[in-house]
């Protein structure tokens, strides 16, 4: 389909067929939608079938967007010490040959490129400022916006747009008939509006003239505005992600703007001016024609390389050091049946930490890595909601409802977003009585911040004493075409495909706790962005708790015993969040807890808090506002104060700084310290010696992992075009988006304060397994094919008996020698996370000093 | 006790001072400074204004600094204190104080951290002298200053291109309203012959002799002052700035325009109520454009989709009501309702980001679907006309530009040509031989004596809108600039007999020197960047940030920031004009009008908006 849609526009074609230009030009917009979901995606999705570094020059040819860090600052790392020399040197080696090196060191190192890079998008319509003095995006825009966030809003607005039953076009018309005032100034292109069938080759007749020049034109517009183009795109194909459903789409849009620009060039030049085409000399540029390679796009190469190799060698090495040693010297530890428990959290970086902080404080603990939603894919409709929240990776599709049921607690308000004190007289009666409250308010707020209402709270995604209707004893209960709950059958296949996958199939521990996550935080509209990814951008505590009831419920153990997983019942699973952002963790369901279970879950949690002490000092030393060296507990309460601050744009810093993704054993990470950089997926080779389950545990990797790494690669390296830019001025868009100011175009990728932390470098996937296996494995799709063929994502096998390293180049793998030199070793990680350095400013080359080296428990 | 008052003034403007000694990596030596400073300001004008209290609230003044005398002219600053001051000021410190303490965390690590604090005590330090203001001329270098930290604050993102056009655009807007005051002073001056102070204005019997004297001219001054409380309070039908202004970041937003900056027009109307308050037809406009407004701001807040727009216009529709309140006598309802509105409206800007999550939230669990009925009847066609009007805000934007900046740039255009080598020589010359008119004084022919001062200022008015208009060289635009100050300057040299050296040395040396480190700021820019017009934003501060401060600070002495000698010249250009010079008058406030306006168009044009050359991430033009 994508090859197909762009076909007509890469090929050059004069002919212009509008389906085949609405269709490329949704393939080529940003995909977000609103923001009530935030779902990390490779921003470049549009050029996934390239290779990644051909995708990213053409991308930038073609919009304009920095494709990487500036050569400067390469220079500035490698001045720095964080690209490492040797690794600079081997880069060139591969890449330029052994007779190239000297040549091609001298221009990655000193020659003074020209890095003025000239977009091809925009420069068609440009001829109307430059020929006529016509600004049509300040004419055209700020009512165009207006027009699409009052029809598309889902709440702002007190007077909502009067006509919203149909189309986003006909509501125009409608609006435009029913009214003694006009949205045109002259009388030409309203009528036009109303013209039966109208099309946009014929508006674009009116405003371009030559047909060869429609495609150009179009794309020039459409991108002139891409936050909301791409807004409209993405609500046309997924019409779902709002909750008051509007009918919109591309065209719609096109027409409109069309029509407001003919309306404005009339106003403007008066009845007789002449389409556009008519005084352009230049040929229309086929926009997606190759870019021809510059050297500069090979000095970056190298420079990306070199400093994404800097890091992995560091990484690789440290591996197989500490694989070695541990082959050497066997842990004592690894007893199983000693094990005080056993925890499964989701795969995300931010609980990298707190695993290895529980695996430091008690010895016996071993913890698991799967995705958050725990293999339990359902919609959840919590009590009295009128809509469903879907709990699993964004591409599925549930056929499960899981309903919340007997909440006896009440939901609380917040009187300060009632509309009312934007109205006349109520806002004058307001201004005399909240007013006043309004100052107290924010001293309250400042001086002790603490949870309300108005703050996205993770722990109330669920009421922690609500029931949930998990199992289903009748098939035909449904509601809207789903099942309610899971039968046996189900709910056992399902369990078992998760433990299977992360190897916990021997021996269980009393209490197994199913950690899923979620984040607090105020103030902050990109909140689902730091939510669970796997669990569609939502806190993943029903995901847990299902888990832990399918896990618990009697029928399922039997059936699961059939398949040889044998779980005994002194053994219970227990659901838990943890608010990232707070560093707090709710359980659920401990009622269930058999006597001595009970008793010792309460040492546990005891455990769970020391290890979120240590968590949040672990995390504190990224926040300027608290002092690492304080008390740990006064550390854990500013960390919780932060979460609930509507003066903190950070309430943590989500998946900045991610580079790792590791599946494997456990065995093979514990002891490093990963720096809150690493995805971990448990994954036992073992017992898989065929790769099925690997597959399974391959799959989401690329766009869950990979996505979310790329949306944090490209919203780094160009905030401007490809993120938010800074939150600071952000104004709320109709419930759907942010934008800058009242007239600005809405924002899509990450703000500033999510990435300023993050190094830009593509995610390495390391796998503990045998080369062939991985690759049979990867092989297995071509979408999850295209992730590493195209390297968009790096790949490295750990060799399970030799611990060799080979990583994954044009179709199979290649030995690799690491070549760090030293690799440190902590002790106290007290000593080591007090005496990290911190970022002077948020530039490259002080935020990455940031990131420490990696250290092996001494 | 009076003296005490100067306290008030001084603690911001060293609060200011220190703060510009940081480097932008001590931010929280940057930001203690900041809130301390407004803290104790807080905490000493709270006790202040107890010991008044028990003093039985006299109404004080104090004269205080005298920057020029010359016979009946006196220049001087002068405080005021009573219950408005005691409200503002009070609200003021805690809003500020409170605003402060945020921002020390929501700033953290911005580009512009310290910039954004020296620019918010600026600030302050302008609101402070507003409030305290005892006479026209303190008050209105409070609301220069006002005006020149708003342009500051709203284009502090000054890499984008929005923020930096509508900063122009609120500039543009403000520089109005100060002209407007300058004229009102310049009435002032004629009709009391000397520099009033307010508490001169209290006495009712005197102030109502005036009236009947002058009633006219009164009519004027107070039109003057009203529309320049309009404009601050975005009144109609000056509304459309404000929600445009909301550019930075959303505690500046909070401060300026959801509650100290946007009620200081009602400010102004409070303290000359004793001045209007016997002149009916001025009290009913009050009342008519608070009427006016309140309905209007209301209907355009119904229709706003994003949240920051519909606080804004709700914040003016309250401000609408209080317009009515002040033309009522309702004083002490007003000050309540004043206070009451910028508190909410700060705390409603400054949670606006949680608005997704709470309302989203809120709809889960309460949604309804909307019943959409369509109807031919009248009433849903006047629904639905007034829907669209609402949407286009009323045309208030483009009624604006239409009528009161196209004009200006129409003139300037058609005259373009004159915007050359050739055609700056030519106006060289004709300025010399002005210059030996004046030289010859005495043996100049009547006819020529009495009009030739006009000639001059009508010419000088026209020169700067051909620099407004022009777009390609912005080094000529200068020198047009340059020029046209000079054809003032003779203009009224010419018109005044008994002229004092002493003035014009003033005036002539400090704008000498900002023109020149103007113009040698621009030779190095050509030579460095080789492209240089005004027809777009090129953003030079990003590769010459010294030149653009340079830049700033010599375009705004050149013309007449406050405290620098040129606004003493401006000032005494003013009283030098007599009281029927009507023409003349009219001619010099033009030209001062779009003077700032052009030379601030220059430094936005070339310094501000996103970069051009493409070598590192710059924003798309719409976002």
């Amino acid at each position: 389909m994508q090859n197909k849609s762009t076909n007509s526009l890469t090929k050059g074609v004069d002919t212009f067929n509008e389906a085949d230009l609405i269709a490329s030009l949704k393939h080529f917009l940003p995909t977000q939608t609103p923001l009530k979901d935030f779902i990390h995606h490779n921003s470049l999705h549009a050029f996934q079938e390239m290779k990644f570094y051909d995708a990213i020059f053409k991308a930038s040819k073609i919009f304009g967007f920095e494709a990487t860090l500036p050569l400067n600052d390469f220079r500035k790392l490698y001045e720095l010490g964080r690209i490492d020399p040797t690794v600079l040197d081997k880069i060139i080696m591969d890449r330029k040959g052994t007779d190239g090196i000297i040549k091609w060191k001298e221009k990655v190192l000193k020659y003074p490129y020209d890095e003025h890079n000239e977009q091809r998008i925009g420069k068609l319509r440009a001829h109307w400022k430059k020929l006529f003095q016509i600004d049509l995006d300040n004419l055209v825009q700020p009512l165009l916006f207006r027009l699409l966030s009052n029809y598309l809003d889902q709440g702002i607005s007190i007077w909502e747009f009067p006509i919203g039953n149909i189309g986003f076009l006909e509501s125009i018309q409608q609006l435009e008939q029913n009214s003694y005032s006009s949205l045109f100034k002259k009388q030409r292109a309203r009528q036009l509006l109303f013209k039966k069938g109208l099309s946009i080759s014929e508006l674009l007749q009116i405003v371009v003239g030559k047909e060869t020049y429609y495609n150009q034109y179009i794309f020039d517009q459409q991108f002139a505005h891409k936050g909301w183009s791409g807004m409209v795109s993405a609500v046309e194909s997924q019409p779902h992600t709002l909750l008051s459903p509007r009918k919109i789409n591309l065209q719609d849009l096109i027409i409109l703007e069309l029509l407001f620009e003919i309306d404005n060039l009339d106003t403007e030049l008066g009845p007789n001016w002449t389409a556009l085409s008519n005084h352009v000399s230049e040929a229309p540029i086929e926009l997606f024609a190759d870019v021809s390679n510059e050297e500069l796009f090979d000095v970056l190469k190298i420079w990306q390389d070199a400093f994404e190799w800097s890091y992995y060698d560091e990484i690789l090495a440290g591996l197989q050091k500490l694989n070695q040693h541990k082959k050497l010297f066997p842990s004592t530890h690894s007893i199983k049946e000693q094990n005080s428990f056993q925890a499964l959290f989701c795969i995300d970086e931010r609980e990298c930490s707190l695993r290895t902080h529980l695996e430091n404080l008690n010895k016996k603990v071993e913890t698991f890595g799967c995705p958050g939603f725990f293999g339990v894919e359902f919609y959840f409709q919590a009590e009295h909601a009128k809509f469903y929240d879907k709990l699993c990776p964004a591409p599925v599709t549930p056929k499960y409802l899981i309903k919340e049921y007997d909440v006896s607690e009440k939901r609380k308000h917040d009187l300060f977003y009632t509309d009312k004190t934007h109205q006349f007289i109520t806002g004058f009666l307001s201004a005399l009585t909240f007013g006043f409250w309004a100052g107290l308010r924010l001293i309250q707020n400042l001086f002790k911040p603490r949870m309300s209402p108005a703050i996205s709270n993770a722990f109330a995604h669920m009421n922690e004493q609500g029931k949930l209707t998990i199992e289903n004893k009748n098939t035909s209960d449904r509601e809207n075409g789903l099942q309610i709950g899971f039968t046996i059958e189900e709910m056992a296949s399902r369990v078992e495909g998760v433990l299977n996958g992360i190897g916990l199939t021997k021996i269980f521990s009393p209490i197994v706790y199913v950690v899923a996550h979620g984040s607090s935080s105020a103030n902050n509209p990109h909140h689902g962005a730091h939510d669970c990814g796997a669990c569609s951008g939502r806190p993943g505590s029903v995901n847990s708790r299902v888990f832990s009831a399918m896990a618990n419920h009697v029928e399922v153990r039997k059936k699961l015993q059939k398949k040889g997983i044998d779980i005994p019942d002194t053994t219970q699973f227990i659901g838990a969040l943890h608010d990232t952002a707070a560093d707090e963790i709710e359980y659920y369901d401990t009622e269930i807890l058999q006597t001595i279970n009970a008793k010792n879950h309460l040492l546990h949690v005891q455990t769970f808090e020391n290890a979120l002490d240590l968590n949040a000092k672990e995390r504190s030393r990224r926040f300027a506002s608290i002092d690492t060296k304080m008390d740990i507990k006064k550390i854990r309460k500013a960390i919780k104060e932060r979460s609930v601050s509507l003066f903190e744009p950070r309430p943590e810093l989500g998946h900045g700084t991610n580079t790792l993704c590791i599946v494997g054993n456990r065995e093979i990470t514990k002891g490093i310290f990963l720096d809150r950089r690493a995805f971990l997926n448990s994954y036992d080779f073992r017992s898989d010696k065929e790769g099925n389950y690997l597959t399974d545990v391959m799959r989401p990797l690329g766009p869950v992992c990979g996505g979310i790494n790329l949306e944090y690669y490209f919203s780094r390296v160009d905030n401007y075009k490809l993120g938010a830019g800074t939150k600071l001025p952000h104004n709320v868009v109709g419930l759907i988006g942010v934008a800058n100011s009242s007239d600005g175009d809405l924002r899509t990728g990450l703000p500033w304060q999510m990435i300023e932390v993050h190094d830009p470098l593509r995610l390495l996937i390391i796998v503990e397994h045998f080369p062939e296996i991985i690759l049979k494995s990867i092989q297995s799709s071509p979408e999850m094919y295209q992730w590493y063929e195209n390297e968009w994502v790096h790949l490295v096998s750990i060799h399970p008996e030799t611990n060799e390293l080979s990583y994954f180049k044009n179709g199979g793998f290649i030995p690799y020698q690491t070549r760090a030199k030293e690799i440190h070793f902590y002790k106290d990680v007290h000593t080591l996370l007090e005496e990290a350095k911190e970022m002077e400013s948020n530039h490259i080359t002080h935020a990455t000093q940031e990131n420490l080296p990696v250290y092996l428990y001494n | 006790m009076e003296s005490l008052i100067q306290i008030f003034i001084f603690i911001p403007l060293l609060g200011f001072i220190v703060s510009l000694f940081f480097s932008n990596k001590q931010e929280k030596l940057i930001a203690a400074t900041a809130y301390t400073i407004v803290g104790i300001q807080f905490i000493t004008i709270v006790l202040y204004t107890a010991y008044w209290l028990i003093q039985h609230t006299p109404t004080l003044n104090l004269k205080h600094f005298v920057f020029y005398k010359e016979g009946n002219i006196e220049i001087f600053l002068d405080y005021y204190f009573d219950k408005s001051t005691a409200v503002f000021s009070i609200l003021g410190a805690f809003i500020t104080f409170l605003v402060l303490v945020f921002s020390k965390y929501y700033l953290h690590r911005d580009e512009g951290y310290k910039r954004f604090f020296n620019t918010v005590l600026l600030f302050y330090f302008a609101y402070n002298l507003t409030v305290f203001s005892g006479n026209f001329e303190t008050l209105f270098i409070g609301w220069e200053f006002l005006g020149i930290t708003s342009f500051l604050l709203v284009a502090f993102y000054r890499d984008r291109y929005l923020p930096v056009k509508n900063a122009l655009k609120t500039i543009s807007l403000y520089r109005l309203g100060d002209i407007c005051l300058i004229l009102a002073l310049w009435t002032s001056h004629h009709i009391w012959h000397k520099n009033i102070t307010f508490i001169q204005l209290d006495d009712v019997q005197i102030v109502v002799a005036h009236i009947h004297e002058n009633f006219y001219s009164v009519l004027f001054l107070l039109s003057m002052i009203l529309i320049a409380a309009s404009i601050k309070s975005a009144q109609f039908p000056f509304s459309s700035w404000l929600p445009r202004a909301m550019e930075g970041p959303t505690t500046s937003s909070a401060v300026f325009y959801g509650s100290l900056s946007v009620h200081l027009g009602v400010f102004l109307l409070l303290r000359t109520f004793h001045y209007w308050e016997s002149i009916l037809i001025i009290k009913i406009l009050v009342i008519l454009i608070g009427i006016l407004t309140a309905i209007i701001a209301s209907l355009i807040a119904r229709v706003q989709s994003t949240v920051k727009t519909q606080i804004a216009y709700a914040a003016i529709a309250q401000i609408g009501l209080m317009f009515i309140e002040v033309a009522m006598g309702w004083h002490t309802l007003l000050l309540f309702h004043l206070c009451g509105n910028a508190l909410l409206r700060t705390y409603q800007l400054l949670v606006s980001p949680s608005v997704l999550g709470y309302m989203i939230h809120d709809q889960f669990f309460n949604y309804s679907p909307k019943v959409y009925q369509t109807s031919n009847t009248f009433l849903n066609k006047l629904s639905n006309s007034i829907y669209t009007l609402s949407i286009k805000e009323w045309n208030l934007d483009g009624f604006l530009k239409k009528t009161f900046w196209n004009p200006f740039k129409m003139i300037g255009r058609s005259l373009h040509i004159i915007s050359s080598f050739y055609g700056i020589l030519s106006l060289v010359i004709i300025f010399t031989i002005g210059l030996c008119f004046f030289v010859l004084d005495r043996h100049m022919p009547l006819i020529l004596d009495k009009y030739l001062h006009l000639l001059y200022a009508f010419l000088g008015m026209i020169i700067i809108l051909i620099a407004f208009a022009e777009k390609k060289n912005p080094i000529y635009a200068w020198l047009l600039i340059i020029l046209s100050q000079a054809y003032i300057v003779l203009s009224i040299a010419l018109l005044n007999d008994q002229y004092e050296y002493l003035e014009i040395l003033i005036y002539v040396a400090s704008l000498v020197i900002a023109a020149t480190l103007g113009i040698l700021i621009l030779l190095k820019l050509k030579k460095a960047e080789n492209k240089l017009d005004l027809n777009d934003f090129y953003g030079y501060a990003y590769d010459h940030p010294k030149l653009a401060f340079w830049f700033l600070l010599s375009s705004l002495a050149f013309v007449g920031l406050p405290f620098t000698p040129s606004f003493i010249g401006v000032d005494l250009m003013f009283s030098h004009i007599d009281h029927n010079e009507y023409l003349l008058t009219f001619f010099t406030a033009i030209s001062f009008l779009v003077l700032e306006l052009t030379v601030l168009r220059i430094y936005a044009r070339l310094f501000l908006g996103p970069n051009k050359k493409q070598t590192h991430p710059i924003a798309y033009r719409s976002s």
